[in-house]
């Protein structure tokens, strides 16, 4: 992975920037040791690594302010990070860069539940965010797989999704209003706790900027009262193209699941190997899941048994309890998990048209044979995210190149048929060069120009979401 | 000027002398300055997968035709765009453009969300002249910056659409309208919040003089039925609401919210301001005057008179107030932005029209 060379400058003048971010803030707020930094060296996207010049872990938007006016006026690239959980790179530092860190502001601000809004600081939790008004029968909607330690903030710069968004939408159709801290460290009020923007949507399109347009320390949230219950069905079919098509027949019939999730052979194989949780041996299955009371409920899983008999699934496992639910769930939640057991993998994460489904799963299953690498197939099927999961064995010389093509390959597939390359990982650094696959050069400048607006010298995580060549004009150095 | 192109769309821009006026079917924006450029002439459904619930159409399109094509195959815009052409009495046939440059959502907005949450994908020409697209035609797509999201709502502003990508709804085979009579604006808010804090997925919440207060819920038709009794209970405190179950009846109700149909016709300016839903009923006392409430309260519509400033009434109350029909010397139609905020929205407009030439003006 190619990073722009470090601003030899800022490296020489380490010592005195350190001194400086001192001046403003906390002295346990700045990390200059070596020892210390390399729990900031990496994200998610952890085959990817590079020690940052120093972290910062400010507690208020004040002490934010003040850290980046710091860096503007010494020219020093900061890179934000809320938990480190992004697998896109989108957290990963540069030798040059000082990592912004919100982890320690976790306060809830405000919660009111007659405007069902909650205001909390960025750095808090996803799921803790559910924790603190579940008590009072609220959620947060947006459940991305890892919202036990991912912070809102980078929910927000990722615009990240879960497996129930087919039904509540990603973090920006949840999103009300931010505190946004510019790389000039202006604080700016953007939206609230009311439903639309007066002007421009500035809110829409710093939602999913990866940290590139402002450094977000608070945020007011929409949450939404709990359904009065929640039952999944395993649906098992003995070919993808068959399951991919009992998906289509479903949201034809205007029957709306909270969630469709999908697993191929390979990935049940796997999971059923780590996890024990009983799925039945066929090619593929989808995990589906209503909501509602018990009579609305059967009611719906009525609806979808009738239509899933259509496509003579080998299995149709409706659960019957609590127990029964969290088995089904059990394997899909640990499918990443148990890939990681027998191999090292690369995930993917492009959307394809749901009709493209069969089309692309084909595809796929040629590619892997060509390269030689198995793929696991797990996604949101309901949405078309797909999650193509690449094995490969990392200790073998070539073989993470040759997965990092198949990788690119498969997304330049999703793009074709009429998808994309990222549905809620975001771009990062992974496919950053990839862009010029989806977009055109006046697309990019397009994007380029409101980084312009935000952030006039490109100091805010520089060197990610456009290809190198693309930004290097802007970026200096 | 009417391209019936993209391309000639480019090149008329790109060709300009001074400033344009775009304009759909013109039944939303206010008269701007300059040019007419209509973008009636790039019309037609691009593609229509009703099993991915997907669909793309060229902007110039009507919203009648759109909404047609979607009803065939009991399909519909999740965000129930109202029509403007009665209360600002402007004939003509709204274009789905339109609803995208001016972000129009209506009830449905407290639960399927607005128009930019169903908009998945742009093309427009901006004020150089270039063609750009941003999103696509899938639900899920974080590639790069949302620009989806600043167009929509940005009033022609930063480019002329070309083309616009939507997720859409199956149209649910039940549907019931609760009506509770004779609420003040704060009792009929506290009746909303407690609906819409409720698990029974309300789908529109709002308040109509002479009418009453109005509970949707949609879906399933036992499931339909069920969330009714419920809700007959959680809100008996409020009173004994009648029920309505004929769609056409719910529907027109419906539209009369969605259109502010209340004030059609009527003297006096319309302002439309949107507030946090338990600040409403404030609102509605400092203006005085006729109020339609939606979104649970949030989405005021406040017949005023003429002339005067509605927006002066509601120092210190958080959100933002837009004169939707009238005029007045001074009192600008959109709500004035705070100084670091308007510079970004100034430099943004700067960056995708340098030249200044797109619907210039307020």
């Amino acid at each position: 992975m190619q990073m722009p060379a470090p601003d030899a400058r800022t490296l020489g003048r380490k010592a005195a920037i350190v001194a400086r971010l001192r001046e403003v803030l906390p002295a346990d707020a700045v990390i200059d040791d070596p020892v210390e930094l390399r729990a900031y060296e990496c994200d998610a996207l952890a085959a990817y690594r590079c020690p940052p010049l120093a972290a910062i872990l400010p507690r208020s938007t004040a002490e934010v302010a003040a850290a980046l006016k710091v860096c503007h006026a010494e020219g020093v690239k900061v890179v934000p990070r809320g938990a480190g959980t992004s697998l896109a790179g989108g957290a990963m530092p540069s030798e040059d860069s000082v990592i912004l860190g919100i982890a320690r502001m976790t306060r809830v601000l405000e919660v009111d539940y007659a405007d069902r809004i909650i205001k909390v600081e960025a750095g808090r939790t996803n799921l803790s965010v559910t924790g603190a008004i579940e008590q009072d029968g609220f959620f947060y909607a947006p459940d991305p797989s890892s919202q036990l330690a991912c912070a809102i903030a980078g929910n927000i710069a990722m615009n990240s999704g879960g497996a129930h968004c087919l039904k509540y939408g990603v973090t920006t159709n949840n999103l009300l209003g931010v505190t946004l801290v510019t790389m000039a460290g202006e604080v700016l009020e953007i939206g609230g706790a009311h439903l639309d923007a007066p002007g421009l949507d500035l809110l829409g399109v710093i939602c999913g900027s990866e940290g590139q347009l402002g450094v977000v320390t608070e945020a007011t949230l929409r949450i939404l009262a709990k359904p009065e219950g929640a039952r999944p069905v395993l649906i098992g079919f003995d070919s993808s193209e068959v399951a991919g098509a009992c998906v289509a027949d479903i949201i034809r019939a205007g029957v709306l699941p909270v969630a469709i999730e999908f697993m191929d052979r390979p990935c049940i194989r796997a999971t059923e190997d780590f996890a024990h949780a009983g799925y039945p041996d066929c090619e593929a299955l989808l995990i589906i899941e209503v909501e509602g009371s018990p009579a609305e409920i059967d009611e719906q899983l009525g609806l979808i048994r009738t239509i899933a008999e259509r496509h003579s699934p080998v299995e149709f496992r409706e659960s019957r309890s609590e127990e029964e639910s969290k088995r089904i769930w059990l394997g899909r939640k640990s499918a990443f998990g148990a890939m990681g057991q027998i191999n090292d993998y690369m995930c993917l994460d492009g959307t394809i048209p749901v009709s493209a489904l069969p089309q692309v799963l084909r595809r796929i299953g040629e590619l892997s044979a060509e390269y030689g690498l198995e793929v696991a197939n797990v996604f949101h099927a309901g949405d078309g995210n797909m999650h193509p999961l690449i094995l490969y064995h990392a200790n073998t010389p070539g073989q993470l190149e040759l997965c990092e093509k198949l990788g690119a390959e498969i997304l330049t597939l999703c793009v074709e048929v009429g998808g994309c390359l990222t549905g809620e990982h975001g771009v990062g650094i992974e496919k950053r060069d990839l862009m010029t696959v989806q977009f055109t050069p006046a697309d990019l400048e397009a994007q380029m120009r409101v980084k312009d607006v935000f952030d006039p010298a490109w100091l805010l995580n520089p060197a990610k979401v456009f290809p190198l060549a693309a930004s290097a004009g802007r970026r200096g150095n | 000027m009417r391209p019936t192109s993209e391309d000639d769309l480019a090149t008329l821009v790109r060709s300009a002398n001074g400033p344009l006026r775009v304009q759909g079917g013109g039944t939303r924006s206010a008269a701007g300055e300059g040019e007419l450029l209509e973008t009636g002439g790039l019309s037609g459904i691009v593609l229509y997968e009703p099993a991915a619930l997907t669909l793309v159409v060229r902007a110039g399109t009507p919203l009648a035709e759109v909404q047609a094509a979607l009803a065939a195959e009991n399909q519909r815009l999740p965000f129930e765009p109202g029509e403007m052409g009665g209360l600002l009495g402007r004939p003509g046939a709204s274009t789905i453009g339109g609803v995208v440059a001016t972000n129009a959502s209506g009830p449905r907005r407290v639960q399927a969300g607005a128009c930019r949450d169903a908009l998945i994908g742009v093309r427009f020409v901006d004020g150089r002249g270039t063609v750009i697209k941003n999103g696509g035609r899938v639900m899920k797509n974080v590639t790069g910056y949302d620009l989806v999201k600043l167009l929509a709502g940005s009033h022609g502003t930063l480019g002329v659409l070309t083309e616009v990508a939507f997720k859409l709804q199956p149209i649910p085979p039940a549907t019931a309208t609760l009506i509770l009579p004779g609420l003040t604006p704060a009792r009929a808010v506290a009746a909303m919040s407690a609906a819409l804090g409720s698990p029974f997925d309300v789908t529109g919440a709002a308040h109509l003089p002479g009418i009453g207060t109005l509970i949707r819920l949609e879906g399933l038709a036992a499931s339909v039925d069920y969330r009714v009794d419920r809700l007959l209970v959680a809100l008996s405190p409020f009173g004994q609401a009648v029920v309505e179950r004929d769609p056409a009846a719910a529907a027109a109700l419906w539209q009369q919210v969605r259109d502010a149909a209340p004030f059609h016709g009527r003297e006096g300016d319309v302002w439309r301001i949107s507030v946090r839903p338990s600040d409403g009923p404030e609102v509605a006392a400092r203006l005085g005057g006729e109020v339609v409430m939606d979104w649970g309260g949030g989405l005021i519509w406040a017949l005023y008179p003429a002339g005067m400033d509605a927006r002066a009434q509601l120092t210190g109350i958080a959100g933002h107030a837009t004169r939707i029909r009238g005029t007045a010397p001074g009192i600008p139609d959109f709500p004035p932005e705070p100084a670091p905020v308007a510079a970004l929205t100034a430099a943004l407009r700067a960056q995708f029209d340098p030249r200044g030439i797109l619907n210039a003006g307020p």
